[in-house]
């Protein structure tokens, strides 16, 4: 039986689609303007320091006279926390998720899944009040630190807030993998242990593999967590026990002393633009992993 | 007159409060091609995974009696199910090569059980190929994802895939259904090259295939082994009424 459409219908239908449209084109332009709102109030910086300088410039001194502004030192910061996180997070996630997709039973299966979500709702503040009051002493104790607000304790409370992600992702791909695989393997007299690090893990690589990018993307935009627990001193870190200040961390400290168009404002944006490119590369690099990923199914 | 090289005593199978096997009595000869037929349901491939215990790895499976590989229960309490599966091979019915390269594929069994450093990895390959008629096609291009081979080809690979770890037995769960009508008349010239040195047991829909390439057959209905003989004579003179139903094409 065929229906028809009455003049009405086709009237709601036209708005309806439009109404989409005009939504799915307003959300884009705004993430067009915000661009380039960034890309205007951060470009002026290069009128007071060379791109050259601004990059590779060692010291990060906006208030003195006159003032430095190389971010070197809030890179490295960054690069350290993150590498740092990355290392904690992606051996313990990769292995969580293999439990979780192939050894735990069904039941702590769901549980330990809940347990991970919870993970992701706790709010950076708290991770990182927790990581002040109670991991940083630690830290301090145990290497025997004048503070425990050092790049190591950053990097263990991020590896936390990345770990979710990680897992559910890494599961996913671990779980997505075909059972055919995991028969042919077993079929073959492989173990149990054989068939998943031999075949599973290696079909599942690239999902694992974004799995382990989007962790990492979360941790390098991380601010709060970040601003409490690295000790904020913007000095070029030489290990991983010492403070150190990261992108995201200046940025939120200074914005609100700064005064609007001038160099330090200006270097504030440009610090944002760079870290924009770092999401938009780690992102994109998950992303093209993902599709490897869904053409292999 | 050869011993049975696999045997079934009195094996019932359950999937949670089904029973999809009942009461098996089942004897394969060493070194010739047994068929399992029987419409779609009854009980095949369950049959055919009880015999390498694939069914293990489904929640809720139940098995009673005792299979005999050379001898020994495989549903012994001590049995190692790893290396008794090294001895009973299985081919799947949809092609599953690993997503990993054509050699991969192939010393994969041999890498497992240590066994690649005595028979060199070159031999191995050309052994395993050559057996499945793929080594002139493959020989260049081993590298290559075994993702990039046709169905037959990659049935082909799983089947040398499996000669790698040199089984005695192996089990084919309807290994042509996948595959078009030239292809599996290779693969079926294939399966009479293979029975000089290994036992098969495979698992077809297809009843010109079982009367093709087996020299017994078992007819299977609802989970019973109705009829096992010589392929010949269960085609031409089959003792049971079911069987003769079957046979004459009167269920699907
Ligand atoms: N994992 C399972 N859980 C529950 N029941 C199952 C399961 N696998 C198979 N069965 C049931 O067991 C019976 C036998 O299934 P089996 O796959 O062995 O049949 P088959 O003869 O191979 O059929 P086909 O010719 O369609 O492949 C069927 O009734 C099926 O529904
Ligand atoms: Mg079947």
């Amino acid at each position: 039986m065929r229906t028809t459409t009455t003049p009405l219908q086709r009237i709601w239908e036209f708005f309806v689609e439009k109404l989409i449209f005009l939504s799915g084109f307003t959300a884009i332009i705004f993430v067009v303007l915000l661009f380039l709102f960034l890309l205007k109030e951060g470009l002026a910086v290069f009128k007071t320091v060379s791109p050259q300088e601004f990059i590779a410039g060692k010291s990060w001194y906006p208030i003195s006279k006159p003032p430095q502004f190389g971010i070197l030192p809030l890179i490295l910061g960054s690069l350290a926390v993150t590498i740092g996180a990355a290392a904690i997070a992606v051996p313990f996630g990769v292995a969580s998720a293999v439990y979780i997709a192939e050894v735990a039973p069904p039941r702590l299966k769901e549980y330990l899944k809940v347990g991970i979500e919870l993970i992701a709702a706790i709010p950076s503040v708290v991770i990182g009040f927790i990581g002040m009051v109670a991991l940083a002493p630690i830290v301090a104790n145990v290497f025997d630190l004048p503070t425990g607000l050092t790049a190591l304790s950053a990097s263990l409370m991020l590896a936390l807030m990345a770990m979710p992600t990680t897992v559910s992702i890494a599961e996913d791909a671990i779980s997505g993998v075909p059972r055919e695989y995991k028969e042919a393997a077993l079929a073959l007299g492989a173990t149990h242990w054989q068939a998943i690090y031999r075949v599973i893990l290696r079909a599942a690589a690239p999902g694992i593999l974004a799995a382990v990018m989007l962790g990492i993307g979360r941790v390098i935009g991380e601010t709060m967590a970040v601003m409490m627990i690295t000790g904020n001193s913007a000095q070029i870190p030489h290990t991983l026990l010492q403070p150190v200040r990261t992108l995201t961390a200046t940025i939120a400290a200074e914005m609100g002393e700064t005064m609007r168009g001038s160099p330090h404002y200006t270097a504030l944006f440009a610090i944002g633009i760079v870290l924009f490119l770092i999401t938009f590369i780690v992102n994109f690099t998950a992303d093209l992993f993902l599709r490897r990923a869904e053409a292999r199914r | 007159m050869d011993q049975p090289i696999v045997q079934t005593r009195g094996l019932n199978l359950y999937y949670g409060d089904f029973q999809a096997l009942k009461d098996i009595n089942l004897s394969i000869k060493p070194r010739q091609i047994t068929a399992l037929i029987g419409p779609s349901g009854c009980g095949k491939s369950t049959l055919l995974r009880a015999i390498n215990r694939m069914n293990d790895l489904i929640a809720g499976v139940r098995v009673e009696g005792e299979v005999f590989i050379g001898g020994e229960n495989i549903y012994a309490p001590d049995m190692d199910i790893v290396a008794m599966r090294k001895r009973v091979g299985m081919v799947f019915q949809r092609p599953n090569p690993f997503p990993l390269s054509i050699k991969e594929n192939i010393t994969f069994g041999p890498i497992i059980h240590n066994t690649l450093k005595q028979e060199g990895l070159d031999n191995l390959l050309e052994r395993t190929l050559q057996a499945v008629m793929l080594w002139d096609t493959l020989k260049d291009r081993l590298n290559q994802s075994a993702l990039s081979l046709s169905l037959e080809q990659r049935q082909r690979l799983c089947i040398a895939r499996l000669l790698a770890v040199m089984p005695d037995v192996l089990l084919m769960d309807e290994p042509c259904s996948a595959l078009d009508p030239a292809a599996t008349q290779r693969i079926e010239e294939l399966l009479h090259e293979l029975k000089a040195q290994y036992t098969i047991i495979i698992v077809t829909h297809n009843m010109q295939q079982a009367a093709r390439v087996s020299a017994e057959c078992g007819f299977m209905l609802l989970g019973e082994l109705v009829e096992f003989s010589e392929t010949g004579q269960m085609f031409t003179n089959p003792t049971d009424q079911r069987t003769e139903d079957y046979i004459s094409g009167r269920y699907g």
